[in-house]
Formats: C-alpha cells, sequence, structure tokens
C-alpha cells in the first residue's frame, strides 16, 4: 500500500466543460487535507513546544505559541530527575526497563513464531487448522480476562514483580500475531518447494534455515516491529505485573504525569512523553512501510 | 523409519505454543470465570457459589456508567473512525502529488502508546492552559472549553484521543482496499460514462464490504481494550464519569482487591468481544476453508 | 528384466474420500510413461505417491525392484520435476542444483564436476550464477531438470512441467525431453493434462479418469483402440466423433443406420465379423472421414452428406455434417470444394471405426 506506484484509475480525469469548478474543486481537496493533516501534527507540535519552553512562559503564553526562549532544561528533568512516584530518577532507568523487556520478547516471539508459521503452512497435519484458529481466537481475547491468574501464575514461578516474568508474558500474548503473520507469508510460497527439497533430502529444520528463512526478511521485519511497538506501547501489562524499579517507560511516564507532589511541570510532562514516544516513533520513520503492513496484516487475519 | 519421525517434527515444532495457548489463554479464561463465580475478594476462594457476582455487577452503578459509557465511546468512536478514515482516503485516492508524506503524517499516532496520546490531549484539553486559555487569549473571554472536567462531557474528550489515534489507521485500510478494486470494473464503468462520485458509491464502496469488516473489528477490539487511554487522560473521572469496563476491572482487582467482582467484569468483556469477533473469525476460517 | 516402478492395487484416500482406486501399474527400463486425464482425476496425486510426498492408504510400490511403499522421498532413488519448477528462489542455479548433493555429503570436487557435466548438457553453464527471478520460463525449466538430472536417479519424475510455458517454447522443450529420455535412456514418469505431450512424449499411456484407470497402453493403442468413450473423447484434437447408430443384421455384416435432420438416414455397412447390440455409438476420427475419392481402402463408404460449416485450418479443412444429432467433424485437404449448406460426398473409412455400448460406454469391438 505504501508502495505509491499505482495510481487510482479514477485520478486525472478531465472534464471537458468544468474547468475552473475542477481547478476549485482540487484546491478544496488540498485545503481539506492540509488541514487533517494540521490536526494530526498538532498535538505533536503543542507538545514539542511546550516542552522547550520554561514554566513561566507556559503559564502567560498561548498554547501554540513558538517558545520564545528555548530551554532543554524540561528534557534533563524528564530524562534524570522527575519523579516517578517517591523515586526521582526520571525516565533513564525505566527506558532500560522497556528495552530489555522488548528485546528478549520480540525476538522469542519472532523466532517461535517463524516456526509455527512454517509448520501452519507449508507441514499442515490433521487438527493444525483446528489449533491455528485456537491461536487466532487467543489474539481477540481482553487481556483483562488473563489477568488475575496470570498474576496468580507469575507468583507461582517466583517471577512477579521482576522484569523476565514481564517477558513471559508479552512473548506468550504475542504468538498469536507472529505466527500469524509467518503463516500468512509462507502460506504463498508453493509447497513445491518444500516438496523439491524433501526429494533433495532435506528435512524440517534444514529446509527451513537453508530456503524459508532466507526468503523471509521482509516478514522478520514485519513481525520484529510489531512486536517491538506492541511491547514498547504496553501499559496494561506492564502496571499490572513491574515491581518498584521494574516498571517499563510507559508506566513511568503516567507516574510522572499523574505524581500529586509538587507543582506541576507541564514542560517535564511533555518532555517526558516525547522520550517515552521516541523509539516507535524513530520505527515508523525509518521503516513505515513494514509497520503499516504489519497493521494491516494484524487486522485482516487469516 | 526415519518417515515417520519426520512426521512427528512439525508436531514438536508447535507443541509449546499449543501447551501455551492452553494454558495461558483457554485455562486462565476458564480460572477467571471459576473465579466469577465464587466469593472471592482479596483472595481468590474456589468454592462455587453462584452468579451473585454478576447480579451484584449489574447492580452497581459505577458498573453500569462503565457499559454505557463503553456503548457511548465505542459508537462514537467507531462511526467517526470509519466515517473519517473513508473520507481521507478517497480523498487521498485522488493522484495527490504529496500522498506519501499525507499518509506518513495521518498515520503517525498509530506508533504511539496511548498513553502518550492521553499525556498530550490531557494537556491540550487542560482548561487553564489549554485551547480554552487559548482561545480566550485571542479576546474571547467567554469562551468555555472544559470537558475534560465536566462530568457529562469528559468522555467525549476519550473519543476525540481515541479518533485521532486511530483514524489514520482506517485511513489506511481503506486507501489499500480501494485500490485493490478490480481496475477494468472501473475502466468499463468509465467508459459507460458514470460519474466519478457514483462510481465511488455504486461500485467501490460495496466492493470493499470485507474492509469495513475488518476496520469495525479492529475498532471494537480497541474500543472494548482501552484502558491506558483513559488512564492517561482522565483516570476515570471526574469521579466515575468516564469508566469504562476495562478500568473497573482494574480497579476492583488491583486497588479494590475484588476478586470476584474483577473476574465477572472481564468475563462481560470478553462475553461482549467474542459476541462481535467470534462470528467474524467463523466466516473467515470457513471462507478459508472453501 | 524387472520392472523400475511396479504399483499394485495403490489406494489413496483422504479420509472417507477416495482419490486413487486399485492402481496397477508397471514400467520397464527406459520407459516414458506418461499420465494424463483431466484435472481432479488424480494424476499428480498418483505421481507425489510415487514420490514419497503423499502416504499411500494401501496396495504396495516398487521402485528397481525394492518396496518403496513406506520410505521417505529422499531415499527412493526419485529425482522430480515441478510444475512450477520449485527453484530455491535465494540460492544461485548452482547452489540450486547442487544442493541435494550438499545436504547428501557429496563432496566439493564431485559436486563441481556433476554441475559441469549438467549444465553442459542442458546448456545453462552461463547462468550458473544467476538466481531463479533473473531467468526466462524456459531458463528456469532447465535449471529444474538440471536439478533432477544431477541425481542420475532409478527414476525421473514429471509435474505437468511443461505447463508454465507459452505456446512455442512448450513445443521445443517437448522436443527437447524427448531427446534427453533417448540419450539418456532414463526411465521416466510424466503426468500432464495435454493429450497431444502424451501421445508425443510416452511409449506408455496411462488415461485417469475419477482416480480410476481407463488404459494402459501405447501411444497408438490408446489413439485406435481406445478402451471406453472417455478415452475416445479426451484423446485426439479435434475429438472423435462419437455418432449414435442403430445397428442391424445384414447376413454376415452389419447395417448401420444413422439419422439426419431433414433428410433420409445414412446407411453404411460394417462387413466385419462383430457382435454388435442394437444400439451403439460409433466412434469415428474426423481423419477417417474424407472427401470422396480422396481415401482408399477396402471399407471405404460413400454418401452423400449436408455441409453445415467449413472451417480451413490451414493444412486441412474441418468440415462439419449432422449426423445422429451430433456435429460430427471431417478432416478434409485444403483445397476441398466443400460449401457450408451444400451437400457434400464423405469417405467413411469404416476399418478404422470403434463402437461403444451406449450405456457403459465400454468399447464393444
Amino acid at each position: 500500500m505504501t508502495d505509491a506506484t499505482y495510481v487510482s484509475p479514477l485520478a486525472g480525469q478531465r472534464s471537458t466543460s468544468a474547468r475552473f469548478g475542477r481547478i476549485a474543486l482540487r484546491a478544496g481537496l488540498y485545503a481539506m487535507l492540509i488541514l487533517f493533516a494540521l490536526w494530526y501534527l498538532m498535538p505533536l507540535f503543542v507538545m514539542i513546544t511546550t516542552s522547550l519552553k520554561s514554566l513561566d512562559e507556559i503559564r502567560t503564553g498561548s498554547l501554540v505559541a513558538l517558545p520564545r526562549e528555548i530551554t532543554f532544561e524540561p528534557w534533563r528533568i524528564a530524562w534524570s530527575q522527575a519523579c516517578t512516584g517517591t523515586q526521582c530518577e526520571g525516565l533513564k532507568p525505566f527506558m532500560w526497563n522497556s528495552v530489555i523487556i522488548a528485546i528478549p520478547g520480540v525476538l522469542i516471539s519472532t523466532l517461535i513464531g517463524a516456526l509455527n508459521g512454517y509448520v501452519f503452512a507449508q507441514w499442515r497435519f490433521r487438527g493444525a487448522n483446528m489449533i491455528f484458529a485456537l491461536l487466532l481466537f487467543g489474539c481477540f481475547i481482553p487481556f483483562q480476562v488473563v489477568l488475575l491468574p496470570m498474576a496468580k501464575m507469575l507468583g507461582i514461578l517466583h517471577l512477579a514483580g521482576t522484569i523476565p516474568g514481564l517477558i513471559l508474558v508479552h512473548t506468550i500474548y504475542g504468538l498469536g500475531f507472529t505466527t500469524l503473520f509467518f503463516r500468512n507469508y509462507y502460506v504463498t510460497i508453493p509447497q513445491e518447494l518444500v516438496r523439491a527439497a524433501k526429494i533433495d533430502g532435506a528435512a524440517f529444520f534444514r529446509i527451513f534455515w537453508s530456503i524459508f528463512l532466507p526468503l523471509s526478511l521482509p516478514i522478520i521485519v514485519v513481525s520484529v516491529i510489531w512486536q517491538f511497538t506492541q511491547i514498547w506501547n504496553d501499559f496494561l501489562f506492564g502496571v499490572s505485573f513491574s515491581g518498584p524499579g521494574t516498571q517499563p517507560v510507559t508506566v513511568a511516564l503516567n507516574n510522572i504525569v499523574n505524581s500529586t507532589t509538587g507543582v506541576k511541570a507541564y514542560n517535564v510532562d511533555m518532555a517526558s512523553a516525547i522520550i517515552a514516544a521516541l523509539p516507535t516513533l524513530f520505527v515508523y520513520v525509518v521503516a513505515g512501510k513494514y509497520f503499516i503492513r504489519g497493521l494491516t496484516a494484524g487486522s485482516v487475519k487469516g | 523409519m526415519s518417515n515417520l519421525l519426520e512426521r512427528w517434527v512439525p508436531k514438536v515444532v508447535l507443541a509449546p505454543t499449543f501447551v501455551a495457548v492452553l494454558i495461558f489463554v483457554y485455562g486462565f479464561i476458564g480460572w477467571t470465570a471459576w473465579i466469577s463465580l465464587t466469593k472471592s475478594k482479596i483472595m481468590p476462594r474456589y468454592e462455587i457459589d453462584g452468579f451473585d457476582q454478576y447480579t451484584k455487577l449489574f447492580a452497581t452503578p459505577r458498573w453500569d456508567t462503565a457499559m454505557n459509557n463503553l456503548y457511548l465511546f465505542g459508537g462514537l468512536f467507531i462511526v467517526i473512525s470509519m466515517v473519517l478514515g473513508l473520507m481521507l482516503a478517497i480523498f487521498l485516492d485522488q493522484k495527490i502529488r504529496t500522498e506519501g508524506v499525507i499518509r506518513t503524517i495521518y498515520l503517525y499516532p498509530m506508533a504511539l502508546s496511548m498513553i502518550v496520546t492521553g499525556t498530550a490531549w490531557k494537556w491540550i484539553l487542560n482548561p487553564q492552559h489549554g485551547i480554552e486559555a487559548m482561545v480566550q487569549g485571542w479576546g474571547f473571554a467567554g469562551f468555555r472549553f472544559d470537558w475534560l472536567v465536566n462530568p457529562d462531557m469528559a468522555i467525549y474528550t476519550i473519543v476525540l484521543a481515541g479518533v485521532w489515534q486511530s483514524s489514520g489507521f482506517v485511513m489506511a485500510l481503506f486507501l489499500a482496499g480501494l485500490r485493490s478494486v478490480d481496475g477494468e470494473i472501473i475502466k468499463a464503468a468509465q467508459v459507460d460514462g458514470i460519474p466519478n462520485w457514483r462510481i465511488y458509491t455504486a461500485i467501490i464502496i460495496p466492493s470493499m464490504a470485507p474492509i469495513f469488516l475488518s476496520a469495525f473489528i479492529v475498532l471494537s477490539h480497541l474500543a472494548i481494550k482501552s484502558f491506558d487511554l483513559v488512564v492517561a487522560l482522565t483516570g476515570g473521572g471526574p469521579g466515575y464519569a468516564t469508566d469504562l469496563p476495562a478500568t473497573y476491572m482494574y480497579a476492583m482487582a488491583f486497588s479494590r482487591g475484588n476478586l470476584g467482582q474483577a473476574a465477572s467484569s472481564a468475563m462481560i468483556m470478553m462475553a461482549v468481544v467474542f459476541a462481535i469477533v467470534v462470528p467474524y473469525l467463523y466466516s473467515e476460517l470457513r471462507a478459508k476453508h472453501d | 528384466m524387472a520392472p523400475i516402478l511396479d504399483i499394485k492395487h495403490l489406494r489413496k484416500s483422504y479420509g472417507p474420500v477416495d482419490i486413487l482406486k486399485d492402481i496397477n501399474v508397471s514400467i520397464e527400463p527406459g520407459d516414458f510413461l506418461v499420465l494424463v486425464g483431466p484435472s481432479g482425476c488424480g494424476k499428480s496425486t498418483l505421481l507425489n505417491c510415487i514420490a514419497g510426498l503423499e502416504p499411500i492408504t494401501g496396495g504396495q510400490l516398487q521402485i528397481a525392484g525394492q518396496d518403496m511403499t513406506h520410505v521417505s522421498p529422499k531415499d527412493r532413488n526419485i529425482a522430480m520435476v515441478f510444475q512450477s519448477y520449485a527453484l530455491y528462489p535465494t540460492m544461485t542455479v548452482a547452489k540450486n542444483i547442487t544442493f541435494g548433493m550438499k545436504v547428501r555429503g557429496v563432496d566439493q570436487a564431485n559436486q563441481q564436476a556433476k554441475l559441469k557435466e549438467v549444465a553442459e548438457l542442458l546448456q545453462i553453464d552461463h547462468l550458473l550464477n544467476r538466481k531463479p527471478g533473473q531467468l526466462s520460463g524456459g531458463q528456469r525449466q532447465r535449471v529444474a531438470m538440471g536439478r533432477a538430472l544431477v541425481r542420475e536417479p532409478a527414476l525421473f519424475l514429471f509435474d505437468e512441467p511443461l505447463s508454465n510455458l507459452d505456446a512455442k517454447l512448450r513445443v521445443e522443450m517437448r522436443t527437447e525431453i524427448k531427446k534427453l529420455h533417448q540419450t539418456l535412456n532414463a526411465s521416466i514418469v510424466y503426468v500432464t493434462h495435454d493429450q497431444i505431450e502424451a501421445m508425443t512424449l510416452a511409449t506408455k499411456i496411462v488415461v485417469m479418469k475419477g482416480g480410476v484407470i481407463q488404459q494402459i497402453g501405447t501411444p497408438a493403442e490408446i489413439y485406435n483402440q481406445p478402451a471406453n468413450l472417455f478415452v475416445a473423447d479426451f484423446m485426439g484434437s479435434p475429438a472423435m466423433n462419437l455418432i449414435p447408430a442403430k445397428v442391424a443384421r445384414d447376413g454376415g455384416s452389419h447395417r448401420i443406420e444413422i439419422t439426419r435432420p431433414g433428410e433420409a438416414p445414412l446407411v453404411l455397412s460394417d462387413p466385419r465379423p462383430l457382435d454388435l447390440p442394437g444400439d451403439v455409438i460409433m466412434g469415428l476420427r474426423p481423419e477417417d472421414i474424407a472427401e470422396a475419392g480422396f481415401r482408399a481402402g477396402a471399407q471405404v463408404q460413400q454418401a452423400s452428406c449436408m455441409v453445415d460449416m467449413v472451417e480451413p485450418a490451414g493444412a486441412d479443412t474441418y468440415v462439419v455434417s449432422s449426423l445422429g444429432g451430433r456435429q460430427v467433424t471431417a478432416r478434409l485437404h485444403a483445397e476441398t470444394s466443400a460449401r457450408a449448406g451444400q451437400p457434400l460426398d464423405l469417405a467413411f473409412d469404416l476399418a478404422k471405426v470403434s463402437y461403444f455400448a451406449p450405456q457403459t460406454g465400454e468399447r464393444l469391438n
């Protein structure tokens, strides 16, 4: 969809009679598009400008005004001093928590998802469709329904409030989607490839390693980005299963913003929000195509 | 004999996932369902007690508010996102020169955490310093825009922020749909002299029914699960004015220490999701089999 | 000599659905066996069963004298060429060809020697460093064959290998496969739905329908003595004329009467010692109906027929006439004077006629 080479067949239709009307229509069209672009950009703009203003200027100036005097102090505070509850070390330690939750969570669920998808697409057996359906339903459950037993299970496993506990949770509930991505990708690869390789003497893992994995780069990127975004942006699991010191960045951000002690430092809030959003925004900007592909693949299921 | 062994490999590979899904999805749902039928308070108890928790739940005004909010928020969020998404997709389908840039702008909110979205809008909608103050500063001293702190209007701020976050994604779905329509059919319609807007309303949009369906599924799923946005934007307040089932469940589970209520509210949420998703998935899987 | 492939009472079913029913085929070394039939007849499934890619439900399968019924594909001493070629997309042509040897642990020097030999034979030496995506359809086809050839198997399996090529290339590659068969004296099982491919390539043809073998025979046998109506109709283009007729004993011979619209019935006489029932379907190839004076033979009989349509096809001209309620096609020479709507004297070669029972469809003579 992002490969914009395709041109709508309706585009460029020429109506000979109403040339002026056509131009007016195009102008209106562009005006609308720009208006909406501004609407989508406005919060980001406000966040950035606010984060660069001093508190005084925020109190006296307008919401959309550019900062008269740019200060990076709020950013510094957000990064290393802002209080999340009783702790006042800024977002830094929590960013790191999110990183070490996300990396194994992404890698493990992508690897298992790839193998699962490979089985579902190319090595079907009796009952495989049933298992796939069970997995697919799992993608849709509201996580609230597993929240209580998961808390108990993590307790049993001595993982309550730990980073490995959060990695486990994210890996398990990410498997449905990663499996779906790989399955839908591998299903487009002709079965004859596996057959040819079987006759060549290769077995299950050899075929996966030598033939399928080298083909999989695009879908690996989709899966990695999807899982990374999901885990990084997660709040529910983070707030439910983390302990003091193991919270991910979203939880820390929420704590900074909602901490009731002291003067509300809106500029620090905004700087914190941007810092928390930067990794996923960065991924979106450099690999938007794969990001969108994951979103659409994740929604148009089956 | 190695042939026999090979036939087992795929099953062995799938086994851990299968077991994990059985335990962590279906087993856990079962556990929650069980707890919802007990008198569990702060600790789980396993003696079945019947449907008391559900009776209690439906008699709770706060839950009532939460469900009403879900219908109101869900309905508006889905309808506005779809209408806006479709409109923007059609606009963008008109051979727009800067399409790539515009699309990137429309879609970036989807990359943000709902906590970030909530934080940003909370600031913008803040009556003291946000839009209200800004417009008053322009000289309209009587201007009021206090939705965030007005119990009757606060739920609409959630709709606003939700639509802001998700409509670009719906636009992307629809745009992909518009472009997958068979070009020959459109050419045939053009040759027949059918005006552009009629081609959209009579040919392209009806052929996108599956996309409407998946957009609807995704949005309703998002709506029912939304938790982060409410937490970050309103915290469920003022009072309980913007409580959703998700926040109600969380409050019961982790701050009120009422596992029975938490479990029964989670089961209701799942029932709502499945009422929407199961028929869809069923038809999808069936269609794939034929 | 022992048969290279021997299939006895092979059955294959998916749950309650029988895909293959009691298949019995055997071929000698050097045979080119073609499995032909309409799509869904089970021919590809049979090939996959021979390859070991599909487990069989019942029966027995031997390759080169060894029981292979439950042996995995890699140990069956076979090689296979697929319809989509199934080239490994991320590997170069050379790697595609040597992958099997590498998996089997053949040493490098040997791999390279075999690769070189096969690449020369198939004239693909200049393509060895390319990826499949950079090759034309014909080149991919050659690489797929190269991958099979390096294995030097007891039996080659081809699964509709030419169906993805355009018409011209298909004819070229057909000739090439035939040449290869002759040079290597290889044993081949080849699946196709194209009856012309079957006729030109095979030393032995198996015609299948609905999972059942309809007929096994040489191309000439299949063409001239089809075992039933299905085979008669399926093999040959244009198809064999199948004309309902009434038969009456007339001394030692049979009097055959074919109805015609708005005309007296066409009457022919078959003097051969046959035992035909009162109703038959008479099968006659278009080339066995000629313009009067252009066909000689003991059993050639002439009759005037109304021409409904004339279709010049370059080398031949096809003439269509309505006989027995069917559109009957005759294959005439190009310079025929036939005109649509005018009668024409046609010569029917009764020596070539096949008779079928209308109910069972089985051959009667």
